[in-house]
């Protein structure tokens, strides 16, 4: 595996200068996440409404790519349902784990097959689902 | 003298440079071979059999400890084997910790390891005792003046690290026991970040307590030392409890073994204790001096080095006589997870986090950083490639912006 297959400029350019990363006025919930070992700390702010994400945005420090990972999800998941959110997390989870995903699963993923190739690199695979496992966290919670 | 990059296997097999000694040294050749000759050769449980194998295991166990002791300038039996430093940290914070009365004072430098900070946070909160932390000054050492005053709250114990794991910065570790010993305090030392670069005798440092890992100095992992002073290891209630640190069991009461058996509960590591013997002579017969010589110049190499990189921000001592073998540092806006992983593709192995010293990074303010650490197989060319690899990390990060 290539380095750049992971340092994409996608990756770069959502982790160096994400539209998400602020914090959302009128954020019904948020949720922290961190990477104790590394210092990877996120919040996710979102802006629920009728069962719908109607806005996300994220705070925190971290990694490029748990920073790129974060702003990722977000501009995938903004308009999706909460059901829906979860199984596009669910998804991504799978995709990290190795799992064979349908092309079907793969086409919701868009942007965020980026990751795909973290798989090979095992000491960030924290770093890219650190916002996946935070926002299934806060649709759990809620 | 032989190449000392030809003692270490690991080492000189492969072209990668190895800059993370800090938290494991790599293994040469005569502790392999040692440790696989104990199992070849004298491998049964000590103390218990009274088969001619089991005697042989007494002995490589019983001539590991008084290396050990010689070594250090200790007494036979005040040396207790552990499994690290962070056991034989949480032995004397539970042990000698259980003496701390409420309104007692502990003390300890802001540049400790979660080992030594954690086991004292415990200690502290079950005996009502108060922790204090002595603070640095803004050229990364300890702030003397800061420690004199916390003095006078008279703390029990001060616990200090010789040399720190994030900044490289060498603490003096002489005055401070002075010092501390002045007020009556008792001190505890982790040298697990210069036992493999500077000798440490306990007596004429007159150190109360002092712990170490046999893995960061060329020993196997999984055998740690504790030396104290015979009279604290006396009044000391024993830490684990089981097999072998006993005298009498009866159903409702025991009574210990005598030292250091005592404080050494269940089947120990022997093999690990034969390794860490074999590590020690290793070291001696290079010669401390020798070691020194080497480092240093590799130190002061780096250092040099690193400060030509204009986007690299270092954070270690002006004073390079206090500076040892540890160098911390950040590539300005990149987080250093990326940057030891682009290093990673390099071949170029560093550490990034918050090497387990988060009170420390915090009080910086900083998340976290790359770190190297040097080790008398490390040469120049290895230091050469990290900034190789740093330069091309800064670009591959800037040229997409």
């Amino acid at each position: 595996m290539e380095l750049k297959d992971i340092y994409t400029n996608l990756v770069m350019e959502h982790s160096s200068n994400s539209p998400y990363k602020t914090e959302l006025k009128n954020a019904t919930h948020k949720q922290h996440g961190h990477n104790p070992s590394c210092g990877d700390d996120i919040t996710i702010f979102v802006n629920l409404e009728n069962g719908k994400i109607k806005d996300a945005s994220f705070s925190g420090v971290g990694c490029a790519i748990s920073q790129a990972s974060t702003s990722i999800m977000i501009e995938t998941l903004i308009g999706k349902t909460t059901l829906e959110a979860k199984q596009i997390a669910q998804i991504f989870v799978k995709m990290i784990d190795r799992e064979k995903l349908l092309p079907e699963e793969k086409k919701l993923l868009k942007n965020a097959r980026a990751f795909e190739n973290i798989k090979d690199m095992p000491a960030r695979v924290k770093c890219a689902l650190l916002p996946w496992k935070t926002l299934l966290k806060l649709l759990e919670e809620n | 003298m032989k190449n000392l990059r030809d003692e270490f296997p690991l080492i000189a097999k492969n072209k990668f440079a190895y800059l993370d000694s800090s938290a494991t040294s790599q293994q040469p050749k005569c502790v392999l071979k040692a440790v696989d000759d104990y199992y070849k050769k004298s491998h049964a449980n000590p103390h218990r059999g009274t088969y001619c194998l089991s005697v042989e295991a007494t002995n490589a166990y019983d001539f590991s400890r008084q290396k050990v002791a010689d070594f250090l300038n200790a007494h036979f039996e005040e040396i207790v084997f552990t499994k690290n430093a962070t056991e034989a940290l949480n032995l004397v914070a539970f042990s000698y910790g259980s003496f701390l009365k409420k309104g007692d004072h502990v003390l300890l430098s802001l540049m400790e390891h979660h080992s030594m900070i954690v086991p004292w946070q415990r200690a502290c909160k079950t005996h009502g005792a108060t922790l204090d932390y002595i603070k640095l000054n803004n050229n990364f050492e300890l702030d003397l003046d800061d420690f004199e005053k916390q003095l006078r709250k008279k703390p029990k114990i001060v616990g200090i690290s010789s040399v720190s794991n994030v900044l490289g910065t060498k603490n003096n570790v002489k005055q401070i026991i002075e010092m501390a010993h002045s007020v009556g305090a008792k001190v505890l030392v982790d040298i697990s970040q210069s036992i493999a670069h500077e000798k440490f005798d306990v007596e004429k440092m007159d150190a109360d307590f002092v712990v170490f890992s046999g893995h960061k100095m060329y020993a196997p992992m999984g055998v740690g030392v504790l030396f104290a002073k015979e009279e604290l290891l006396e009044a000391m209630p024993p830490f684990l409890l089981g097999g072998d640190m006993i005298e009498y069991v009866y159903e409702q009461e025991t009574t210990f073994a005598p030292l250091p058996q005592k404080f050494e509960a269940g089947t120990q590591n022997v093999g690990g204790a034969v390794g860490l013997k074999t590590a020690i002579n290793f070291l001696e017969e290079i010669g401390f001096d020798k070691i020194k010589e080497i480092e240093t110049e590799l130190t002061k190499y780096a250092r040099a080095e690193l400060k030509k990189l204009k986007f690299v921000e270092c954070y270690f001592t002006s004073n390079a006589k206090n500076h040892e073998n540890v160098i911390s540092f950040n590539l300005k806006g990149i987080h250093p997870h990326d940057v030891a992983s682009i290093l990673d593709s390099k071949g170029v192995f560093v550490r990034a986090g918050n090497h387990c010293a988060q009170p420390l990074l915090r009080s910086l303010g900083l998340n976290s950083t790359c770190r190297l650490s040097l080790s008398l197989y490390n040469t120049k060319q290895d230091i050469d490639k990290l900034v190789e690899a740093l330069k091309y990390a800064y670009e591959m990060f800037f040229k997409t912006k």
